[in-house]
């Protein structure tokens, strides 16, 4: 948007000026460079936690021994729930993008009837994300035990009397009682101090942050969502002959569903 | 000025072709298989490090289509393309010092 007349360009190149050789709107373009800057944050915090991991890769925990519950059901189910909760996160990313579909066809009531799902697909993945924190905080019923001898052993509720090492190794019977007896402390649940899932408080410690985290970006993003619905039913769009707005939001919604994807790898999976 | 705006308007509209309904559904469908796969095979015997990379690479497909569709870059300009991509070289570098470092120091005795 230059000031001067574009009658005569200079140069024919795409950088020789009053052209744009990203041929996107600004809004567009800040919301991307936003979004790098973002991935950067995000990226840090999950090499980070690589880093540590490696760091401490004998007394980490596995992921799939700490996420093993599901609603209504008793019993291991590793993994189900946030392979559920991915599932829900990119039901939104899809619906938001049918909004973003919409509104290129200037179809008002199909953008609002989209982005209503997309939102409320974000309330059913924060709902997810506590219930999950909460069982990561509350813990087993009996927790850990640091023994005398300064090994970590874990218990399972539905194997009572039972003591697991990290290295897969198990102890039962008497000779559990008397090591629980003798232990010099147990640990329920999870705070940012200690841990029952592994003798690092460092691992709950970027559960919290990384997870809560991207939490938040879902929380901004669900909020942003509402505002966006409540102008697009304002006709504010409709007056602009532009549906824009929503797709720079969409852009920000896509890239937390992104986000989470990359998480669920390198918190969960692996 | 508002020229300049009709016309990169006009700009705008042109690749929005890129992407319909039906195709919106069919990255949908290759995400959420791609999911159920990688959930499903880290119950399979496969040893770790194939599964690491199995998941990497499997992430990598996800985010491409997250990205390349949901986020409509694969539609996009070249020079944009390029822009946005290529600072990321400093992440695979990151992650390369930052996983030398930590397993460093896991064997470093104090």
């Amino acid at each position: 948007m230059s000031n001067h007349s574009t009658a005569a360009s200079p140069s024919t190149s795409i950088w020789g000026g009053d052209v744009s050789p990203f041929k996107v709107s600004w809004g567009k373009l800040y919301m991307w460079i936003f979004l790098v800057s973002d991935a950067f944050t995000f990226s840090s915090l999950l090499i980070a936690y690589g880093a540590m991991r490696h760091r401490f890769t004998d007394i980490w925990p596995l992921p799939n021994e700490v996420f093993t519950h599901f609603p209504f059901v008793h019993g291991h189910m590793p993994l189900a729930y946030v392979g559920l909760m991915t599932f829900i996160l990119i039901m939104s990313s899809v619906t938001m993008v049918l909004a973003v579909d919409a509104g290129h066809k200037f179809q008002k009531k199909a953008v609002e009837k989209w982005l209503v799902l997309t939102i409320i697909g974000g309330f059913m993945f924060l709902g997810s994300q506590a219930w999950e924190w909460y069982h990561f905080i509350h813990g087993s019923e009996k927790g850990a035990y640091v023994l005398a001898d300064g090994r970590f052993g874990r218990t399972d509720d539905l194997e009572p009397g039972v003591l697991k090492f990290r290295d897969g190794s198990k102890v039962e019977g008497a000779e559990a009682t008397e090591l629980i007896a003798t232990s010099k402390k147990n640990i329920i649940g999870a705070n940012l101090e200690e841990n029952e899932y592994g003798n690092t408080p460092l691992f709950a410690n970027f559960f919290f942050f990384i997870t809560g985290f991207h939490g938040f970006h879902v929380f901004s993003g669900v909020m942003i969502n509402i505002i966006t619905l409540a102008l697009v039913s304002s006709g504010f769009n409709e007056r602009k002959k532009d549906y824009e707005l929503v797709e720079k939001v969409g852009l920000y919604w896509h890239f937390v569903d992104l986000v989470w994807v990359f998480v669920f790898t390198f918190f969960y999976l692996v | 000025m508002s020229a300049n705006h009709e016309q990169s308007h006009a700009v705008d509209h042109g690749h929005e072709g890129g992407l319909n309904t039906k195709m919106i559904w069919k990255v949908f469908w290759i995400l959420l298989a791609v999911t159920i796969f990688e959930v499903a095979i880290s119950f399979t015997g496969i040893s770790k490090d194939v599964l690491l990379v199995t998941f990497v690479v499997l992430t990598i497909v996800k985010a491409y289509f997250i990205v390349g569709y949901f986020m409509h870059l694969k539609f996009e300009a070249v020079p944009m393309k390029w822009s946005l991509l290529l600072p990321f070289i400093l992440i695979v570098y990151l992650i390369f010092i930052a996983i030398y470092e930590g397993t460093a120091l896991g064997l470093t005795i104090y």
